[in-house]
């Protein structure tokens, strides 16, 4: 038995495979990450085994509906979320890369169907069970995320707006100043929205584009060259506006960085 | 290609203005600095803000019992009470009280209210110069433009721009230092508050249990416009309200706070009632209008907490948005996130159906609103008012769009078609395209994605890697 005051990570440490496997994790990866960035669903599974986490991932999700929730297409969100409920149901805990994707399960699949018999509960029991992968890491791991991080470089980064109900741009902060030779640039300011904002950004791109250049104006004079973003939708936008700017910035999420310091992938440059 | 809207075209115009960018970048930072500052003095700025949203939002649902205890309070001390339903009301009743005392010259001091009825216009249509007395709305009007901040209303101008409004109106020798150009406004406003007799104020708070006006400026012209005339006329909305004097403090605190950095503003003015017998001085009538102009009807529906907005102005200041494109450009009063949804509700959804869209929703004006409005939240539940009117193409792509992402072959055939047909510009990364792909890349690049998305790698290998 793990003594119940265990942490799963301890126990790992003092052997107790077996059991640990128990602690059943359905990865819910999100569209862009899927698409976009397979390295953080692969640097989520590895981290979340690391700290003994059985990883499953359904293979019948997709996307939650956030760019049409967030559009005002209330209809069509809820019939992606009518859809998503039962591909996760049979598991304990669903975990999840994108804060603002949780926060889309959590918060909003319960509006879209409050007045769906039919869905209501199985929308509150999936919105209880899904987390936020470094809310889940801190909440349900007890793992401390900065005592596991390790930089070999000045490191800055980008706090996404969506993440507020997971975490503040004071946290992120913390994780990333506690790792090992942590040489952290603060950007002037901390929390400043990259000008994503889903359909926002092709809907406006004239308001959406002077965002983004705040925002890697900031970054670019932190002095660092690796950004820490954990949100697919400000990654591709950062990166995509640095790209077009020949900033020489690089985007990680931070289960990679995880990944990297505890020795579970390759350091990508 | 249809035509680019109104609020399209000002919003171009709005960020290729690098002078106005620049001013107003400046500026809203500077106010976030100072409001954060003295917010950390409060010793929990959490806990009063959470007041704050409780006291308006439960004198909101109490609002006819607190109206009548108002108007009672404020005809018990003297005053005389008139409800105007709509705009028009409003600029009537205070246009006929004007009339009735024969006034020719007016003094104002700073009022979103009196913005949202156009009042300037009805008055000097009836033959009543009303001179603006805060020195950004002096400056707004002397220069025949508009303010483009609730609370900053030439947030958009240099001094340059100010000097040379100033000379052309007072004939005073050009001067660009701040104290000069302040003390020949003070000069040129002094004559007008001697000569008027009639001054209109905003209000800040209406204390139902004793019918008192609280006003807060920071050039004292708030007291002055109060007090040196022989009328007083108050305009007010309906939601101003505050039940007790003691709920006062509340706002006071976090008021000046939020729009300035200031602790508190540098005059707070109490008016109970016109003139008593043994006063020395103020007015000898004091009229409070208040306004409804489509608020009664927010007061039922989802969106009644947009009436608890005590107009300091902290989410303009937050929004990067607004810092982008500043006021103008959103064709409107009431500027900035908490104007992309009051004038949508009390100006009509159609025409400014444009206006809860344009926003990333990420959320800045609600960490720093001080009765802390869920404005992204609204913001999506105006947008779903406006979903039908939106581009037929835009909505057959979303219907599209869901139809694809309801399956997963479907997903992961898009999946294959992103990654294998998007035109590769340069190592990698993808630029323009139609629609969406070109309006995407407008100011960023797209990256090509992996041939081998999560899924594959899943399957592939990373589901036994044990
Ligand atoms: S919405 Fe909130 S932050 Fe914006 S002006 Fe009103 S009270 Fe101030």
């Amino acid at each position: 038995m793990i003594p119940a005051r265990m942490a799963p990570h301890e126990a790992r440490v003092s052997g107790c495979y077996a059991e640990l496997d128990a602690v059943e994790v359905a990865l819910f990866v999100t569209c862009l990450t899927d698409t976009f960035f397979p390295r953080v669903g692969e640097a989520v599974v590895r981290v979340l085994r690391h700290f003994g986490c059985r990883v499953e991932f359904p293979e019948g999700q997709t996307c939650c509906g956030q760019p049409a929730f967030n559009s005002g297409f209330d209809a069509e969100a809820a019939a992606l979320a009518r859809r998503m409920i039962p591909v996760f149901e049979p598991y304990e805990q669903v975990v999840t890369p994108s804060a603002s994707c949780a926060t889309m399960v959590k918060t909003h699949f319960p509006e879209l169907l409050a007045d769906e018999a039919r869905w209501r509960e199985a929308a509150a029991r999936l919105a209880a069970k899904t987390y936020e992968f470094t809310t889940f890491l801190r909440e349900k791991l007890d793992v401390d995320i900065g005592a596991h991080l390790s930089f070999d470089e000045p490191v800055t980064f980008h706090f996404p707006c969506h993440a507020r109900e997971a975490y503040g741009p004071d946290d992120l902060h913390n994780w990333l100043a506690g790792g090992k030779q942590a040489d952290l640039c603060v950007p002037e300011h901390s929390d400043l929205c990259c000008g994503f904002g889903g359909l926002f950004a092709v809907d406006y791109p004239e308001i959406s584009g002077p965002m983004l250049a705040d925002r890697l104006e900031d970054l670019a004079a932190s002095g660092a060259r690796l950004v820490i973003c954990n949100e697919g939708g400000c990654t591709l936008s950062l990166a995509g506006g640095a790209h077009r700017r020949g900033l020489p910035l690089r985007f990680k999420h931070v289960a990679e960085c995880l990944a990297e310091s505890l020795g579970l992938m390759e350091p990508e440059r | 290609m249809s035509t680019p809207t109104a609020f399209r075209q000002r919003v171009c115009e709005a960020v290729a203005d690098e002078r106005v960018v620049r001013a107003v970048h400046l500026a809203t930072w500077h106010k976030m600095e100072a409001r954060a500052e003295s917010m950390r003095q409060l010793r929990d700025p959490e806990a009063i803000r959470e007041l704050a949203a409780q006291i308006k939002q439960h004198t909101l649902e109490n609002l006819p019992h607190y109206l009548e205890q108002f108007v009672a309070q404020v005809e018990r001390s003297g005053g005389c009470v008139h409800f105007a339903a709509d705009a028009d009301t409003a600029r009537r009743i205070i246009c006929d009280i004007a009339a009735a005392h024969g006034t020719k010259l007016a003094v104002k001091a700073k009022s979103m209210t009196s913005e949202e009825i156009h009042l300037n216009d009805a008055l000097e249509a009836a033959g009543v110069r009303t001179v603006e007395t805060d020195l950004g709305e002096f400056i707004v009007q002397i220069d025949h433009d508009r303010p483009s901040h609730i609370v900053t209303p030439i947030i958009h101008k240099d001094r340059q721009q100010i000097a040379r409004a100033l000379v052309r109106e007072t004939g005073c020798e050009y001067t660009e230092d701040a104290e000069e150009l302040t003390a020949i406004a003070r000069r040129y406003l002094r004559d007008i508050f001697r000569r008027c007799d009639l001054g209109i104020t905003g209000v800040n708070f209406g204390v139902a249990e004793s019918g008192t006006l609280c006003i807060c400026t920071n050039e004292g012209n708030g007291r002055m416009s109060s007090t040196r005339p022989r009328v007083h006329v108050a305009l007010m909305g309906i939601e101003k309200l505050v039940p007790r004097l003691r709920d006062l403090p509340v706002f006071l605190k976090l008021l000046a706070r939020s729009s300035t950095g200031q602790p508190l503003t540098v005059y707070t003015t109490l008016v109970t009632g016109p003139k008593r017998v043994d006063d020395p001085d103020g007015p000898e009538e004091l009229h409070v209008v208040l306004l409804d102009n489509g608020r009664s009807e927010l007061l039922t529906g989802e969106f009644a907490e947009v009436l608890r907005c005590i107009r300091c102005g902290a989410c303009l200041n937050a929004c990067p948005v607004y810092r982008n494109i500043g006021g103008h450009a959103y064709g409107s009063v009431y500027p900035g996130p908490i104007g992309s949804l009051v004038t949508p509700l009390l100006q009509g959804l159609d025409e400014h159906a444009e206006l809860p869209r344009a926003s990333s929703l990420c959320g800045a004006c609600q960490v720093v609103c001080p009765v802390k409005i869920d404005i992204p939240g609204l913001l999506v539940r105006l947008r779903v008012r406006t979903r039908r009117s939106q581009p037929l193409l835009k909505r057959a792509a979303i219907r599209l769009w869901k139809w694809m992402m309801k399956s997963p072959t479907r997903y992961a055939w898009v999946q294959w078609c992103l990654s294998r047909l998007l035109p590769d510009c340069r190592d990698g990364w993808s630029r323009g395209g139609p629609g969406p792909l070109g309006a995407w890349t407008h100011c960023r690049d797209l990256p090509i994605p992996p041939k081998q998305s999560f899924r594959k790698l899943w399957r592939e290998r990373l589901s036994d890697e044990r």
